[in-house]
Parts: C-alpha cells; sequence; structure tokens
C-alpha cells in the first residue's frame, strides 16, 4: 500500500517536467582578471545580478590619464579590468550596448585605486527606462510580487519536506539545503554535461534525488534511531554530512557557477511584469506538485499515516502503523522535492553553485518555523511568506544588501509573539 | 624524512597560530553553552564577528584600543540579551534557529555597502587599521624588531640534527602529549592539586620539546608575530581558568542541571531564564574575545565568520569533549593540526593532476565533515569527555 | 490565615486528626480552619476542551490531603497551574489562588518553590547524568554559589557548601540512598528515583510538598517504605498534598481526600465518605453504580485489574478527543 502510493506520488513529481523542453548551445567564459601582489591590480563587477546577469554590455574603463578601455560583459555578466597603476578611475557603460528598456541609475562609478594586489568592485546599477517614482512604485510592487511568489514555491518544495522530516523525527535537517544544491548540480551533469533533453534530465535529477533519500535514511538515519541517539546530536550529524556535502561539491565542479542549460532564458512580458519562459514553467510545476503532495497528505492513506506519525509517534505505532516504512517514505519524497527545488532553482536563476543552496538554508528554517515547526502546510504558507518579504522587502525601502535580513528578523519578531509558528498549536507542559 | 618534516612543521605552525587559540577561546564560550548548559547556540561567529567589529571599528575611528575592547565585549553582551530574552524560554531548537539567523542578519549588515564607512563593506577592516595600538603595548621580552627562533636552543645543535635525533625527541613528544591527555581523562574531574600541578608541568615539558624540535621563526611583533601568539595562548590559559573556577562552583551545578531537566531545576525554586541567560552572556563574551584574537593577525572580513566557523567550533568542542575543561582547548589543537596533516599530507605525496592545493584544502574539509559525523556516532564524549555523563539516554 | 491555628506537631497523634478531620465539611470546596493553600477560579483549556474548572479549594496546613480522580481527570494539569508550570485560562478573570497567606496568581514556578510549596514530577525528574549528591545539593535554597559573581571565589560559599552536604548526608541515610551517594542518578531504579526526588524536594525545607503520583512505577516492596516516609513527613508538622488514582494507597494514608472527575473538584471528605460517595462512584465507575468502592472485598487484585482496564479504554478514548481537538 504505501509502495504503490510513493510511486503514484513520484509519478506526480515528475510528470510535470514534460512540460518543459528546451535544448542547449555552448557559450563564451568570459576571462576574469586575478590581480598579482604588487604587479596588477583590477576593477571587476557584475552587470546585472547574479540571479539574473545581463550579457553584451560595453563597460568603459577611464584612467586617470584619460586613456579608455572597453571590455563586453559576458553570458554571466561579469567584466574585469587589469591595472597596472594606482590612481583615479571611473567606470562608465555605453548606453547604446544596454538591453532594451534598461538604463543606468548612475551613469559613473568613481574608483579609488590606493594599492595593487587587489580586486576593486564598481558596481553600475541598471533600472528600467520608463523608472519615475510615481507609476512603477506599482509596478514595481507588481514585479516584485510576482518575484516574491516564484521564490516562495520554490522555497516551499524544500521547505515541505525539511517540516515533514521534522514533524516525523523531530530533526532539524540542516544538510536539506545541500540536498537541494544537489538537486541543481546534478541537472547540470544530465542536461548540460551529458546533453539529455532537460525534461528528461529533469526527471533523472528528481529520481537520483529521491533515490539519496531513501539510501540515506536506510543507511544512515534509520541506524541512528535505533541507536536511540539523541536529537541533539542526530542534528549535529546532518552538520556535519552539510560541511562534507558542501566540500565535496567544490571538488568536484569548483567554485563557478554552472548552468543547466546554456542558453539564455527567452523573456515574456504581462503588463508591468516581466518573467523568463523557465520561471512561468518552474512556478506551474511548483504549484502541481505542491498540490498533489498536499492532496496525497489529506487525502490518501499513506499521507493520513504520515501526519500521524507527526502528530504522535507512539500512538500511531500503537495503532497499527509501520512507523519506520513512514519515515523512509519521508526522507525519500523529501529529498526529491528538494532536488526538483534545487534544478528549477536553477534555471529560475540560471546557474548554481556550491553554496546556493547554504543561501537559502536559512530561509527554508525562517519558513518552517514561522509555519509552524512541523505542519507541512505551515511550511507552505511560511515559504509564501518568506519569498514575498524577501522580495518585497527592497520595494518598501530596505536597502537590497538587507532583504535576507528583513525575512530572519520577521521570523525572530514573530517568536516573540506567537512562539509556535502561525499554523502550529500550543505546547502542552508537564 | 624532509617530507615529513615539512608536514609536521607546517602543522606545529598551525597549531601555534593565533587563528587557532582564537577558535579555542570561541570554543570555551561554546563549551559553556552547549556543553556546560545544553544550549543549542549555532551563531558563535557571530559573537566573534561583532567582538571584531567592535574592536576594529572604534580603533580604526580613533578611540583607544582598550575602549576598543569594551566596545566588542558590549555588542556580544547586548546581542546575547537580545537573542535571549525571546528565546530561552521556548523550546532548544527555537534558540538554534534564531542565534544562527541572527548571526547572520549581522553578517549581512557588515557585508551591506551602505555601511562601507563603518564596517568596510564586504571587503572588510584591514587590520592595519586597528592592530598598532595592539602591537604597541608590547613589552619585554618582543619590543625591538626582527624575527626571533623563540627557542635558541634546537634539534640542530643536538648531533647535527641527525635523524635519530628527531626521531627520538618526536617519540617523546608523542608520549609527553599521550600521557598527558591520559591524566585529563583520569580521575576524579576537578580534584587534586598534585594532579593539576602535574598537568601544568607536563604542558610546559611539552610546549618546549615542540619549539626544540620545531624550531619557528617569526617576528617579534610583527602583525602575526610572537607578541601576538604569547597573548592569544595567555588568554587561553586565563579563560580555562576562569571556566575552572565557574563551573566547579554551585553556579556550574545549576548549568549542568538546567542542561539535564530544566522543569526539575525550576521545582527547586532556581531562576532558570536567568541563569541561562548569564551562561549565554558568559560564553558569548569569550565568543566575542575569540573573534578580537582572531582578526589581530589579519582583517575584519564579515565572510571567514560565518555559519562555517561556527560549525568548526561544534566540530572542535565534540572532538576535544564537551562539558569538560580543556575538551576545547584540545578539540581545537587537534581539528586544526588534524586539518593541516591532511592538507600538508596530500600536498606532499598526491601528484598535483589529482588534487592540487585548492582541491586538497576541499578534500580536507570533507574529511572534516566526515569525522564530525563518525565522532557523534561513535564517541560522543569526544578525547576529554566523561563517558558515564553520555551514557544515559535522556 | 486562621485564627485556630493549630500546633503541627499535635498532628502526630491520630486522634487529634481524627478530630480535626471530624469538623470539616465534607463537600467540595468545604473551608477548613487553618488553609494554608486556597484556590479559586482556576479554568484552563486546551482548545475547546475544559481540562481543569476549579471554583474553590482549601488545604489544611499539616495534613495529608490526598487529590484523586480517574486517568485524565486534570489532576496533574491542577498541579501544573498552582505550581506555576502552566498559566490558566482564567488568568486575569478571576483566577486566584494564595499559598501561606501569599498571592501566586502572577508567581513563575521558581518563586512558588521558593515561597515554600515544592512538587516531584509523574515521571520522575532525577537529573540522570549528575551523581545523586549533586542532585540533592541542588535542592538547596539561596545558596552564595549559585551566584554568577560569587561563584568564582571559593572562600565566599566553601562553609555554605559544607552545611548543605552535611543536610543532603542525612536526608539520603534517612531514604536510605547514602550508599548511592556518587553514583549518577541515571543508575537508580524507578523507586530510589522518585525517593531521590522527595528527598532533593525537602532540602529545600518547604512548607508543603506536592506528590505528584509518588506511588506510580514503584515495585511494591518500597511503596510501604514510601508510604512511610510520606506519613512521618506529616508527623514532622509538613502539609502533603499528593495526586493519586489508586484508591488504596488513598485510604490507608490520607487524613482528607479531594475528588477530581473531568477537570472539576465533585467531592470532599474523609477517605471513607468519599468512597461512597455517589459522585465519586459515578466518575471512576461509569456504569457500576450499584456497588460500593469501600468494600475490600471488591479491591480484589482481579477486579481492580478489570476496573483500571475500563478506565484506561475510556482514558483512550479521551486522550484520542482531545487529541484531534488539538489537531484543528
Amino acid at each position: 500500500m504505501v509502495r504503490g502510493t510513493a510511486g503514484l506520488l513520484l509519478a506526480l513529481l515528475l510528470a510535470p517536467f514534460l512540460v518543459l523542453m528546451t535544448s542547449g548551445s555552448a557559450s563564451a567564459v568570459t576571462v576574469m582578471c586575478l590581480p598579482k601582489a604588487d604587479e596588477t591590480a583590477c576593477i571587476a563587477s557584475t552587470m546585472g545580478s547574479r540571479a539574473e546577469p545581463i550579457a553584451g554590455v560595453d563597460v568603459i574603463l577611464t584612467a586617470p590619464d584619460g586613456t579608455e578601455q572597453r571590455v563586453t560583459t559576458g553570458d554571466d555578466g561579469k567584466w574585469s579590468f587589469e591595472i597596472t597603476e594606482t590612481g583615479d578611475y571611473v567606470v562608465s557603460a555605453d548606453a547604446k550596448t544596454l538591453p532594451d528598456g534598461f538604463e543606468l541609475e548612475n551613469e559613473t562609478v568613481d574608483v579609488k585605486v590606493d594599492q595593487l594586489g587587489k580586486s576593486f568592485g564598481a558596481i553600475l546599477q541598471l533600472r528600467s527606462e520608463d523608472y519615475s517614482a510615481e507609476t512603477s512604485k506599482v509596478d514595481e510592487l507588481i514585479q516584485s510580487t510576482v518575484n516574491g511568489l516564484r521564490l516562495g514555491l520554490l522555497l516551499a518544495l524544500a521547505s515541505v519536506g525539511l517540516s515533514l522530516i521534522y514533524g516525523t523525527t523531530g530533526l532539524s535537517n540542516f544538510a536539506h539545503a545541500e540536498q537541494v544544491t544537489l538537486g541543481g548540480i546534478m541537472g547540470y551533469f544530465f542536461v548540460n554535461q551529458w546533453g539529455l533533453p532537460l525534461w528528461l534530465g529533469g526527471i533523472c535529477v528528481v529520481v537520483f534525488c529521491a533515490g539519496t533519500g531513501y539510501f540515506q535514511d536506510r543507511g544512515l538515519w534509520q541506524p541512528l534511531r535505533r541507536r536511540g541517539l539523541g536529537l541533539t546530536q542526530m542534528m549535529i550529524v546532518t552538520i556535519g554530512l552539510s560541511l562534507a556535502l558542501q566540500y565535496t561539491y567544490q571538488l568536484v565542479v569548483g567554485a563557478r557557477t554552472v548552468r543547466v542549460v546554456q542558453d539564455n532564458p527567452e523573456v515574456s512580458t504581462f503588463g508591468p511584469v516581466t518573467i523568463t519562459h523557465q520561471s512561468i514553467v518552474a512556478m506551474v510545476i511548483s504549484v502541481v506538485v505542491l498540490s498533489a503532495v498536499g492532496f496525497a497528505l489529506l487525502r490518501t492513506r499513506v499521507g493520513r499515516a504520515t501526519r500521524a506519525v507527526s502528530d504522535n509517534p507512539a500512538l500511531a505505532m500503537a495503532s497499527g502503523i509501520d512507523t519506520d516504512k513512514v519515515i523512509r517514505l519521508v526522507w525519500t519524497v523529501a529529498m526529491g522535492l528538494a532536488g526538483l527545488s534545487g534544478i528549477l532553482y536553477a534555471l529560475v536563476v540560471n546557474g548554481i553553485k556550491w553554496d546556493s543552496g547554504l543561501q537559502i538554508l536559512l530561509l527554508l528554517f525562517a519558513a518552517v518555523t514561522l509555519g509552524g515547526l512541523g505542519t507541512a502546510f505551515g511550511a507552505l504558507l511560511g515559504a509564501l511568506i518568506i519569498g514575498l518579504v524577501v522580495e518585497l522587502a527592497p520595494v518598501f525601502g530596505m536597502p537590497g544588501d538587507f532583504k535576507y535580513a528583513t525575512a530572519l528578523l520577521i521570523l525572530i519578531l514573530l517568536l516573540l509573539v506567537r512562539p509556535q509558528g502561525l499554523l502550529g498549536k500550543p505546547q502542552r507542559v508537564g | 624524512m624532509d617530507n615529513i618534516q615539512l608536514i609536521l612543521n607546517g602543522m606545529m605552525r598551525e597549531m601555534l597560530s593565533p587563528g587557532t587559540a582564537a577558535v579555542a577561546i570561541a570554543v570555551i564560550g561554546l563549551n559553556i553553552h552547549f556543553g556546560f548548559t545544553g544550549l543549542l547556540n549555532m551563531g558563535q561567529a557571530g559573537f566573534m564577528l561583532l567582538g571584531a567589529y567592535g574592536m576594529g571599528i572604534s580603533v580604526w575611528h580613533g578611540l583607544p584600543f582598550a575602549v576598543g575592547i569594551l566596545f566588542g565585549l558590549g555588542a556580544a553582551l547586548i546581542f546575547a540579551l537580545i537573542l535571549g530574552v525571546p528565546t530561552l524560554k521556548l523550546r532548544g531548537d527555537y534558540l538554534a534557529i534564531v542565534t544562527i539567523s541572527a548571526a547572520e542578519i549581522i553578517r549581512y549588515v557588515g557585508r551591506s555597502s551602505l555601511l562601507t564607512d563603518f564596517t568596510g563593506s564586504a571587503q572588510g577592516i584591514p587590520g592595519s587599521q586597528y592592530s598598532d595600538p595592539f602591537r604597541s603595548v608590547a613589552f619585554w621580552p618582543f619590543t625591538g624588531g626582527g624575527s626571533w627562533v623563540l627557542l635558541p636552543f634546537n634539534y640542530h645543535d643536538v648531533a647535527d640534527g641527525a635523524v635519530w635525533v628527531r626521531l627520538l625527541g618526536w617519540a617523546i613528544a608523542i608520549g609527553a602529549i599521550a600521557s598527558l591527555v591520559y591524566l585529563l581523562r583520569s580521575g576524579d574531574k576537578f580534584s587534586g592539586v598534585a594532579r593539576n600541578g602535574l598537568v601544568v608541568l607536563l604542558v610546559v615539558f611539552s610546549v618546549f620539546l615542540l619549539l626544540f624540535l620545531f624550531p619557528l621563526d617569526y617576528q617579534k611583533v610583527g602583525v602575526n608575530g610572537w607578541w601576538l601568539r604569547f597573548v592569544a595562548w595567555t588568554l587561553v590559559a586565563v579563560c580555562c581558568f576562569i571556566v575552572y573556577l565557574l563551573v566547579r562552583s554551585p553556579w556550574g551545578r545549576l548549568l549542568r542541571g538546567i542542561r539535564e531537566d530544566e522543569d526539575a531545576i525550576r521545582s527547586l525554586g532556581k531562576n532558570v531564564f536567568a541563569i541561562k541567560m548569564q551562561a549565554l552572556i558568559i560564553g558569548g563574551l569569550f565568543g566575542a574575545l575569540g573573534g578580537m584574537v582572531y582578526v589581530l593577525a589579519s582583517s575584519v572580513q564579515p565572510d571567514s565568520m560565518g555559519r562555517t566557523l561556527t560549525f568548526f567550533c561544534y566540530t572542535a568542542l565534540l572532538l576535544g569533549g564537551a562539558a569538560t575543561i580543556f575538551g576545547p582547548v584540545l578539540g581545537t589543537i587537534m581539528f586544526y593540526v588534524g586539518r593541516a596533516f591532511i592538507f600538508q599530507a596530500s600536498r606532499a605525496y598526491v601528484p598535483d593532476s589529482i588534487l592540487n592545493t585548492q582541491e586538497a584544502a576541499f578534500f580536507s574539509y570533507i574529511v572534516v565533515g566526515v569525522a564530525l559525523m563518525l565522532l557523534v556516532i561513535f564517541r560522543p564524549q569526544g578525547v576529554l569527555g566523561d563517558k558515564r555523563e553520555l551514557r544515559f539516554n535522556v | 490565615m486562621s485564627e485556630h491555628t493549630i500546633n503541627p506537631s499535635g498532628l502526630a497523634d491520630p486522634a487529634a486528626r481524627a478530630a480535626l478531620v471530624g469538623g470539616f465539611e465534607a463537600t467540595p470546596g468545604a473551608s477548613k480552619p487553618d488553609s494554608i493553600l486556597v484556590v479559586d477560579n482556576i479554568v484552563r483549556q486546551f482548545g475547546g476542551m475544559t481540562a481543569v474548572d476549579v471554583q474553590h479549594l482549601e488545604v489544611q496546613r499539616g495534613l495529608i490531603t490526598a487529590l484523586i480522580g480517574p486517568n485524565g481527570a486534570g489532576k496533574t494539569t491542577f498541579f501544573n497551574l498552582i505550581t506555576g508550570f502552566d498559566r490558566p485560562t482564567s488568568a486575569g478573570k478571576g483566577a486566584h489562588w494564595a499559598f501561606d497567606g501569599r498571592t501566586l496568581d502572577k508567581t513563575s514556578a521558581s518563586s512558588v518553590a521558593r515561597a515554600g510549596m515544592v512538587r516531584t514530577f509523574q515521571l520522575t525528574k532525577a537529573l540522570s547524568r549528575m551523581t545523586v549528591i549533586e542532585n540533592m545539593m541542588l535542592g538547596a535554597q539561596d545558596q552564595a554559589g549559585e551566584n554568577l559573581f560569587k561563584s568564582m571565589f571559593r572562600p565566599t560559599w566553601r562553609a555554605q557548601e559544607r552545611a548543605i552536604e552535611a543536610k543532603a548526608d542525612d536526608l539520603l541515610g534517612r531514604f536510605k540512598l547514602y550508599e548511592k551517594k556518587y553514583d549518577y542518578a541515571g543508575s537508580l531504579s524507578g523507586g530510589q528515583r522518585k525517593l531521590l526526588e522527595m528527598a532533593r524536594a525537602l532540602m529545600s525545607d518547604p512548607k508543603m510538598i506536592m506528590l505528584d503520583e509518588p506511588m506510580a512505577g514503584v515495585n511494591p516492596a518500597l511503596t510501604q517504605s514510601l508510604l512511610g516516609h510520606i506519613q512521618s513527613l506529616r508527623d514532622e508538622g509538613m502539609t502533603v498534598l499528593f495526586v493519586e488514582h489508586d484508591m488504596h494507597v488513598v485510604r490507608h494514608i490520607s487524613d482528607w481526600v479531594a475528588v477530581m472527575a473531568e477537570g472539576r473538584l465533585v467531592a470532599e471528605g474523609s477517605a471513607d465518605t468519599v468512597m461512597s460517595d455517589p459522585a465519586v462512584i459515578d466518575a471512576y465507575l461509569g456504569a457500576h453504580h450499584d456497588t460500593d468502592l469501600g468494600d475490600d472485598a471488591l479491591l480484589s487484585e482481579e477486579h481492580m485489574q478489570e476496573l483500571a482496564e475500563e478506565v484506561a479504554a475510556e482514558d483512550a478514548e479521551r486522550e484520542a478527543e482531545e487529541e484531534a481537538e488539538g489537531l484543528r
């Protein structure tokens, strides 16, 4: 029974990938400048954001003596100049090469190079051309809301699993983020390196990640539970696993950003909202899969068993539920969801790095805690709220650097008033 | 032989480095949180970063060095209060999530380009901006310029540094350290003047022997010289002593009681919240102090004090043995020396085509992660911990 | 406080106790001549379900009062509420309770203990990874060495520490735990842990000790000695309030009995009176209306077993309901 439903669930997880079909092609790699001590310095930065880099922009560097140099940004939006003299430099960009509908927020950036052997940053901020305080505020709000929903849905995929694991085993899994990264990196291998079509690669990624979940529980977590290892110790085991995985990724793919598909994403504009096609597909997949998981939890026998185990493992076991089987299934599905979240994330932000998962780990924890530790639907709600907060914070005047900090701050403030989270139930003492 | 000497030299440098001492101080603080009180502080790196910023920013902006230290400690104190008030009444996991989040918030704020004038944003504050006053207070025998081999008499002076001299020396050193560990593990935890005297004697002997075998050459008061090493390791010793005084007292007994069962302690009329808060603050102050030492040899880099550093602290603590006096120090040394060994050995014996320098570093961290897992599963009491204290699953 | 303060030592005499108790009214919430604990209007709800709703209760100083009731009657929750481990839903809406003349409405668990009302727990909270003597010494109040700043200077607390240890040795001897002094508490048997917990509570010289099911999980041989200890505490002038669902035990040692069912106080009286009270029989037995609980013949092992099973089945049902309530 459990197995049959697991199969059904897996099929539901994978089906939406059939929707996604794109092909890959090769791209140029930008050579980055590396400063040498006492010889050269670098002035470098990224056009756009790491998530949405802007390629093909001519960046102009004016040296103190008035000479000019030009470079064109690569696919990753990066540009760099190597210089051999200290002094005051000025960086600007050729407006003609900017993508349509964009303009520079600051025409030039001054860079003071006071010593060689270092890298200096110079951020050329882009904004929409029709930028004007009155009208664009609303547009910006709508655009950010869409971005927030997109982030929230991706977070939800991972955090529902995190929450289910917490609910059924009491474990806060710090290695969950690495499973998200694993999804993206396996996407890179399956699709980019080994040339599978995206939909097939996606299915392979989810199956692979779900498999890691199955074997992790079988080989690691279940034996540890049997040993009676305390939850705190188990949590530290997940930290060790997380460290080992992070550096394994660095060993395998290095510290660079890898991409699942090579071409630049196509963009559609609906009114004020500009969004890549991959984002749309990712959002659709997320909604379908999350609904499937929700349906399974509420309506199927195994889903009810899972909720029973989260609620009271001893009682569940007494009433004839095989808790070990349920937990095994939870690990499998949770890791599959994390992998799916990872490959979608890699597609949406167009690249994945060894620490991409680490970047969102805290957002995942925030989502799970916000919704109420151990409640799957709480995690879903929490993830959407966190996603929206992260993307909307800059619209309401929070400096961009602080958008993640805002989400975490809200979490801390919420714990002050409602420690059990939004959907959690208050604890009984004694 | 040369390869081995090279590897051992690298390990020795890592062992004596101020960074190791700094992390040891932070781990001593973490031991108060996690080892004695059972508080899951996942933001020790945040305390370190606050200490470093407190000192770095104030000295950079012209305040005296002592004031800088006070600012660093004050920042950690306020941070502990802010974190403790909402979470210390809740279940342990909440403290973990809130501390790790708050530490990240500090890092994000420190990185922010809006605060470049204060924090130097992601580039950080270069050490040259704040470490001069520290070096200017160096006293004899550290005054004067130049570099210095701490122990002028070394293995080169005995039989021309023949192989047998070194092998014998290494054997004695291993013996001394092993008996030190044996001594620390044996007997009752907090008793015996003679035993403590012997421990101190063995530590001194081992240090001299190691310096004899590995003549290291550093500047006297340079950015990364003997003066900083002297201060850092003296602080480690002082911190150990303070913790020893604290945990053998009834206050320390309360901490362990809270670790076992808060409600029981509450039912005995103790103000559990206040005690936990005190523990959080004390451990956090140690963290801040560690952070200050950590940056004196380098620069205040927000990204070098992120979650990973906290995780390293936990590894070191569990390695040495939680809820022991010397466990944090031994664990930190073992952690860094062990990592240096893996790194140096794979540099020396694995060809570049398989593992280049950077990959060797990654590899050493993978080993760290796996070691942490195995340690927690198979030897949760670490090297020095009391097995009986961890035998019962509560 | 009442005028009729009775010299506690006089209560070691059973006849004096019988005379005193004989003067109490046998109705729920009856007033007592010298009550040490007075509770008014305590309500605690979980979700929609009312776990505790006690309108008025007084506990007489110097006696052993038993709080009985079937499982799930809200006894432990009531304990948690008055000892500060839980907050009544009615807090600020008329809930009021006082211990020895001191209002406890807003007092934390630790202050309740400091006021002289110390409790134990149903699931024993011995600190397993600490030694027996460390457990004991934690119980002492007002230790200078527990102050963070003084703790670093041994001379400020050494003398007090010795005095406390002597007192702990004394109590350990009395509870026959002295040989275990340096053992880890986790290595003790269930009954020994109960004894340790009780001895630890006594380290603080409480005026009143509250025992939550002291007999649960204790082997029969130890039960007798536990009962003896409880009685001798009373004979030394301490007030004892204990929760129990085993009527047999209650009859044996308690001077006064209060009965709870479904969160409410349904009866009060001497052991014999309450056991023939129809409300109590109703609460315990449901359908078995025609039987007399006081009839010892009825309390044969077999019969008790049967009753226990029935009660357990009802409890499980109630718990399941509660669980379902909590879910929403």
